[in-house]
């Protein structure tokens, strides 16, 4: 059994296809572990065997963030809100990964939809790290990055609005991609802040996260009217040398503010980066600092309009005793949201109310063409941009969660790749001890490129893996 | 800090109830949050244009032909209350 559970995602699939794995008792395996869930990673779990399937993905179990729509599977976001809530129909990328034979396993659990770095803010209680289950998995996506780290699922989708896949899978110690803003369909997935939300894979390693890319990314959906074309077909990893690749470190965003352990694991990497061939030089991404404050302008803002469809008439929650109309949407929606989603729907109708839309969400879209253009001055000169994916390593349950601009800085190093629409990879380079002392934890290593350069990204990272040779067993027992 | 007054305008045009307490509690964390974000009003953007959207798509329309569609029945069938084959909210009134 433990030899099934240690085949990655690509290994299941290729023993399924030769006819050496059975698809049903890997189902069944992962079910029942999915089911003893330790962490609160899942939300929902398969009650049984799924349908047949066939394809390139064929009997290889997908766990899914549960913010995708899954036609009669509970959908809720991690809000109370969308509690119990079944969909009349499924996810774009949803429909393409089942098409291509992945069974769904369950729906994992995560920050209420999707706003947190630590996964303490779903409506279902918070998600533990199975490296220290008194410590964060990271978040948004903190359920779909534990249940990959501790093995109750092969892999996991995700979504990432300022570093929501990123980060988790740093926390945890596995990979996590971001993709170009638009390769993959946003329909069925339910709205955050929309120029930002991009659905990735958590994997236990780059060729698995190239593999369920590559079934998520191909002709636009019709029904996103921002997704696009990819321009070419993913293709699995095969590069063991950097030789000839430029990475600019933006002093900016590697230095000030990143915990020692983690700025050591980084350097170290670089140092493996040079030792496969790169170069590696400084650059500078002069806007970068400023990226958070535009984030939290323009994120809340799209938020505060996209969950104003959240109102007790035509799915959810609804407060019960309202007299009038007014009162039933502002009762329910005070009964329905979770803190954190009260903070940014204020913040955000406050950016965008008469008087402020100028001084804050007009000036954070101007930000953001500055960034934007950060990033293309350093492609002319780099391949690559590389920085640590988080400036610490897991932390504390509770320990952030008073101060909601200290949980904010947890994206500080992701946020700006986010703002530009880039594609941005989070690999595990290591472990560093926790800054009160304790048993080392995983950091991640953040690689990113130009828009649609995923195939690059994923190749590199790939070289880096297999120098860096990363131990992702978690001390997890189910 | 963020007169309390304000806080309750901006909940209005939320639509969001919120107790006493929890007022009190955004004025602070709200005002947290703003110190932060004004720090991009030091920057010089007067010749910058805005980024509404990363990439370059114009016009994403499909034909304007009649698609499937939910069903009335599949449309309804998650409401909290439904009347007349029609998602049912109280009298808006007074």
């Amino acid at each position: 059994m433990n030899d099934i559970l240690a085949l990655s995602a690509a290994g299941a699939a290729k023993a399924i296809a030769a006819g050496e794995l059975d698809g049903g008792e890997l189902f069944e395996l992962y079910r029942e572990r999915a089911a003893a869930d330790r962490l609160n990673a899942f939300v929902w779990v398969a009650d049984g065997p799924p349908p047949p399937s066939d394809g390139p993905l064929r009997g290889v179990p997908l766990a899914v963030k549960d913010l995708f729509c899954t036609e009669g599977v509970p959908s809720q976001s991690g809000s109370r809100i969308l509690e119990g809530y079944r969909p009349p129909y499924s996810a774009t990328v949803v429909e393409r990964l089942t098409a291509a034979g992945a069974p769904l396993l369950g729906k994992t659990n995560q920050d209420e939809f999707a706003m947190g770095s630590s996964t303490e803010n779903s409506g279902f209680g918070p998600v533990l790290n199975p490296w220290d289950r008194t410590r964060v998995p990271g978040g948004s996506s903190g359920g779909s990055a534990a249940a990959v780290a501790a093995r109750l699922t092969p892999w996991a989708l995700g979504t990432d609005t300022g570093g929501s896949i990123r980060q988790p899978a740093a926390l945890c110690g596995i990979v996590g991609l971001k993709p170009t803003y638009g390769a993959v369909s946003r329909y069925g997935m339910i709205a955050f802040a929309s120029s930002l939300d991009q659905a990735g894979p958590l994997t236990r390693d780059v060729t698995d996260a190239a593999l369920l890319y590559g079934r998520m990314v191909g002709a636009r959906d019709p029904r996103d009217s921002t997704s696009l074309d990819f321009p070419e077909p993913i293709v699995l990893p095969a590069r063991t040398e950097l030789a000839g690749v430029r990475i600019g470190v933006p002093v900016e965003l590697a230095g000030e503010g990143i915990e020692p352990g983690v700025l050591a694991a980084f350097e170290a990497t670089l140092e493996l980066a040079r030792s496969l061939g790169a170069s590696v030089e400084q650059c500078a991404l002069p806007h970068a600092p400023h990226a958070l404050a535009a984030y939290y302008v323009l994120a809340p803002a799209e938020a505060s309009s996209n969950l104003a469809r959240f109102d007790g008439v035509r799915y959810g929650y609804r407060a019960s005793g309202a007299g009038e109309l007014t009162e039933m949407y502002t009762r329910t929606r005070h009964d329905g949201f979770g803190a954190e989603v009260k903070r940014r729907i204020m913040l955000g109708t406050y950016a965008l109310s008469s008087g402020y839309y100028d001084a804050f969400y007009g000036r954070a879209q101007r930000v953001r063409t500055k960034i934007a253009e950060d990033f293309a001055a350093a492609f002319a000169r780099f391949d690559f941009v590389a920085t640590p994916t988080a400036p610490g390593v897991a932390f504390e349950l509770g320990a952030k969660t008073a101060d909601p601009l200290a949980m904010y800085l947890n994206d500080f190093c992701t946020v700006p790749m986010s703002l530009a629409g880039i594609p941005a990879i989070s690999i595990p380079c290591g472990l560093a001890e926790p800054p009160g002392g304790g048993p080392a934890l995983p950091v991640g290593f953040q690689l990113a490129g130009s828009a649609f350069s995923e195939n690059a990204l994923l190749g590199a990272a790939f070289a880096l893996e297999q120098a860096i040779a990363f131990d992702g067993s978690t001390p997890y027992e189910a | 800090m963020i007169e309390r007054e304000e806080v309750r305008h901006v909940a209005r045009l939320a639509r969001l109830q919120l107790s006493e307490e929890e007022i009190d509690r955004m004025a602070v964390e709200l005002a947290g949050v703003l110190e932060h974000i004004a720090t991009i009003a030091t920057l010089d953007l007067d010749a910058v244009e805005p980024t509404s959207h990363v990439v370059a798509v114009e016009n994403a329309l499909r034909e304007d032909e009649p698609q499937p569609s939910l069903s009335r029945e599949r449309a309804l069938e998650s409401a909290p209350s439904v009347a007349d084959d029609g998602f049912a909210v109280p009298s808006p009134q007074a």
